[in-house]
């Protein structure tokens, strides 16, 4: 066997916290040779990402770690900033967990790819901007050259995710460490994004190691897998190996946690709750800081949409196809055109004050659990603070025990109350978002890929707690995700989007079971069989 | 860029037009004349003092003929030092709290940055628990209390400086009122900065910084300070207003010939037109910071970029 490129062992993690020690990562052993493809998996707070900051030297102030990672013969443990930075960025880059915010949104992503291609390669000025339109163009980033120019904000999820993945080729790397490199990607890109890497591993030899919690990406995708739960490696081999014949029970578990069952339809008799009609959001972007041309944006086009009690709309689509501006215009979050009702009233434009008035009924957990959740608060605050606008009157002990039911049913310890919202992992904060809508006992729901960040594990759990709470409070969703087989397990009917448009809009069993537009046909092959997709990709490439 | 400020100066005019108009009647509404002060008057005296300052007038018509004049740029004369026009008083007075502001201003900027940025960076270490222990003292103890102590430290037991007055704008007569006054400025800048630092070195982006082996001057300058300007920059906007246009404090307490000291000296005489005048001073210099303040903002931060 040849060197490994990365041997990583006995990696230990530990953070300091009011409530004392947190051992994250307890003895962890990796290895990734040359031109592999590793993949670990496990739930939500294993502690997956942990260790791989730890070996990059990026944990937290209040983390520490102990153990060797050794590269090419270097240990990165201890090693001085200096020497480290000539390692990351140039021969091992990383993709973070959160799109949303891992880049920085006073700069352009023209500055922003161009930083480490001066910094490690010196390039001039303008052949980093070259290459970083040659990038953007490669991660297919439509029309590349005007977004340059563009901030973050500018940019939906998925977009931001791959101009992330544009600066972490862009230096050639030896290894790129990919932690959910595509979960906030629709399935389609998702399948011509790994089918790129793969490309790019083939031609220049880079080994990748990457965290996912999709199985069958790790299915399709990896050489090798790394099984983890509670900061250990709990399995580790060949990914057949894992897939036909798993040792752990707790690799068995994860195996068997692909999302099952199917909604009952709500009777048709069932009221309407909401509905919307003709919903049209335009938004204008460029015009830089001095003036300049402005665009004007249609991401949302004459859509509608009507919701009954009970009921659940699932809305799939890829990035940018106006999947999160259509639920943020329908709970009058965004200024937009159209009718929209709730319960006989229309909402569309009400003021910001009158709008209070439903704000409660009307709850939205968004994409971005750290983003949406403040960080100068514990998440006792967090998850109690719609309470204290909506139920002013109960008193804090009864608020106190609301949360503690709320935390409950989200499946996290109530004694985390006190702590803030970076102390937790992607999935922890997700299931922070679901608890502070909940608490409310809101009447409809949009839930903006409130999955998407869950391994698959704790996603069957948050499905059963979507599909409780639903019962029991008479809930209705507008679930949005690109997952599809979550929406196929939630959803009465189903929407699927492309462009701004409605491409297609029916029940969950016609749209999974005979789709009739080529768009949601592609759609369900990439989700469903992605190990054919990637390996059609590689024969067109070859 | 340039419509965006003309029409946001546009936009001014009402806003001006309405402090001036409630700020008109407000101080009517107040007890007493602007000749009550002194030693009773004849009725005659008094009589003929309201009819040549036209108080005699039904108060509608005194509003438009202020207004009418105002429009020709003409502030009217002093009520109480009859031998000035409002114009020449502010003319005198402006310069000197405006000397002094800027000074505050930028002491308040340069030490406040610094030292919020090297306590963040410091983070828990001795340097951090300096700086916070200044800024706890700078903010809570009022600067009614800070000056008279260093005129007194300084002044009176060192005599190092003069203890008060204008001295022609020498610079040892400015060294206490600036530190006086820009003292509680640093100290509120230095932890706004401090906290902002803080945030942002700790957010995700500063993280992706480093993955990207970015060096540490570019990640400190680049990526975390320009967002902790931020909320310094929106708190400077009023605050920049307020030193601009004179401390009525700092001013009564080292004896500067300042328009703070004048607006509190016209208050209280009730010399309506002065009063006007330095409110329609004071509103001026806030409009024109909440101006700069936005296109500062703007141009830090392209999320809130206008068009
Ligand atoms: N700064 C911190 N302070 C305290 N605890 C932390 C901190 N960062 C992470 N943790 C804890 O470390 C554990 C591991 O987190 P990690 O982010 O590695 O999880 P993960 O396996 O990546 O999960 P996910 O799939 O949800 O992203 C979690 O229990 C988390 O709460
Ligand atoms: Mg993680």
């Amino acid at each position: 066997m040849t060197d490994p490129i990365l041997d990583i062992k006995d990696i230990h993690v530990s953070f300091d916290t009011p409530d004392g020690p947190v051992d994250a990562v307890r003895g962890v052993n990796m290895k990734v040779i040359p031109g592999e493809t590793v993949a670990i998996v496990g739930e939500s707070g294993s502690g997956k990402s942990q260790a791989m900051m730890a070996t990059m030297g990026l944990l937290a102030d209040n983390g520490t770690v102990r153990g060797s990672a050794i590269y090419r013969g270097t240990q990165l443990i201890g090693m001085s900033k200096s020497d480290l930075n000539k390692i990351r960025g140039a021969k091992i880059t990383m993709i973070f967990q959160e799109p949303m915010t891992s880049l920085d949104p006073l700069y352009s992503i023209e500055f922003q790819i161009c930083e480490p291609l001066r910094v490690h390669g010196g390039l001039s000025k303008q052949a980093a901007r070259d290459r970083a339109l040659e990038l953007l163009e490669l991660v297919q980033i439509p029309n590349a050259k005007d977004r340059l120019k563009a901030y973050p904000h500018e940019l939906s999820g998925g977009q931001r995710q791959r101009v992330m993945i544009a600066m972490a080729l862009a230096n050639n790397p030896d290894l790129l460490i990919a932690d959910e490199p595509t979960t906030a990607l629709d399935v389609t890109i998702q399948a011509e994004i790994l089918a790129l890497l793969a490309d790019l591993q083939k031609r220049l030899g880079m080994s990748i190691l990457f965290i996912t919690h999709d199985l069958g990406i790790v299915d399709a995708f990896a050489d090798r897998v790394y099984v983890m739960r509670a900061g250990q490696v709990v399995e580790e081999g060949p990914a057949e190996q894992i897939f036909n014949a798993p040792r752990e029970d707790y690799t068995k578990l994860l195996l068997g946690a692909e999302p099952d069952g199917t909604k009952d339809p709500v009777p048709e008799t069932a009221p309407m709750v909401l509905s919307a009609n003709d919903m049209v959001v335009t938004f204008s972007s460029g015009g830089g800081f001095l003036g300049g041309k402005l665009r004007e944006v249609k991401a949302v086009k004459d859509v509608s949409l009507s919701l009954q009690k009970g009921q659940t709309l699932g809305i799939v689509g890829e990035s940018g196809s106006g999947k999160s501006t259509l639920g943020r215009a329908i709970l009058q979050l965004l200024p937009s055109d159209g009718r929209v009702v709730f319960a006989d009233n229309v909402i569309s434009g009400l003021s910001r004050h009158q709008m209070q008035a439903y704000r409660r009924d009307l709850q939205m957990v968004f994409q971005d659990p750290y983003g949406s959740l403040s960080p100068r608060m514990t998440v006792g605050e967090i998850v109690t603070e719609g309470l204290l606008v909506h139920e002013p009157g109960i008193s804090a002990k009864d608020r106190d025990r609301r949360a503690t039911e709320a935390l409950r049913a989200v499946d996290l310890d109530p004694a985390v109350r006190r702590r803030f919202p970076h102390e937790f992992s992607g999935g922890q904060r997700q299931r922070i978002a679901i608890a502070r809508a909940v608490i409310l006992r809101p009447t409809v729901m949009v839930l903006d890929e409130p999955t998407s960040a869950l391994d698959r594990s704790v996603q069957k759990q948050i499905i059963t707690l979507l599909r409780d709470i639903q019962t029991e409070l008479e809930l209705s969703y507008i679930f949005i995700s690109h997952d599809l087989s979550v929406v196929r397990a939630l959803s009465d009917t189903v929407m699927v989007m492309k462009n701004g448009e409605v491409v297609e809009h029916g029940s969950t069993a016609n749209i999974f079971n005979a789709p009739t537009s080529d768009y949601t046909r592609h759609l369900m092959r990439a989700a469903f069989d992605l190990k054919s997709v990637l390996k059609e990709h590689a024969n067109t490439i070859a | 860029m340039i419509r965006y400020i003309l029409r946001r100066l546009l936009g001014a005019i009402p806003t001006l037009f309405l402090v001036v108009t409630v700020a008109f009647f407000l101080i009517r509404i107040a007890p007493g004349g602007p000749f009550d002060a002194e030693r009773a008057l004849e009725p005659t005296v008094l009589a003929n003092l309201n009819a040549y300052f036209h108080l005699d007038k039904p108060l509608y018509e005194q509003y438009f003929r202020y207004l009418g004049n105002l429009l020709q740029g003409d502030m009217g004369p002093s009520f109480f030092r009859r031998d000035f026009s409002v114009h020449e008083l502010l003319a005198d007075g402006l310069p000197v709290s405006m000397l002094l502001g800027s000074l505050a201003l930028l002491m308040a900027v340069v030490f406040g940055s610094i030292l919020g940025c090297i306590a963040a960076l410091r983070q828990n270490s001795w340097i951090d628990y300096t700086v916070i222990a200044i800024a706890t003292f700078g903010i809570t103890v009022p600067n009614f209390v800070v000056a008279p102590i260093l005129a007194l430290i300084f002044g009176v037991a060192l005599n190092l400086l003069p203890t008060g007055g204008w001295g022609g704008g020498h610079p040892a007569n400015l060294v206490m009122p600036v530190i006086a006054l820009g003292l509680p400025q640093v100290a509120v800048i230095a932890r706004l900065i401090r906290g902002a630092m803080i945030e942002a070195l700790r957010s995700d982006h500063v993280r992706t910084a480093r993955a990207y082996g970015l060096p540490t001057r570019m990640i400190v300058v680049t990526h975390s300070l320009r967002a902790a300007c931020l909320p310094a920059v929106s708190y400077l906007g009023p605050a920049a207003a307020g030193l601009l246009t004179g401390s009525i404090v700092i001013e009564q307490v080292f004896g500067l010939p300042g328009i703070g000291r004048e607006f509190v000296n016209a208050a209280l005489s009730r010399d309506y037109t002065l009063v006007m005048g330095t409110v329609i001073v004071i509103a001026v210099f806030v409009l024109i910071f909440n101006l700069i303040v936005d296109i500062l903002y703007a141009a830090l931060d392209p999320r809130v970029r206008y068009e």
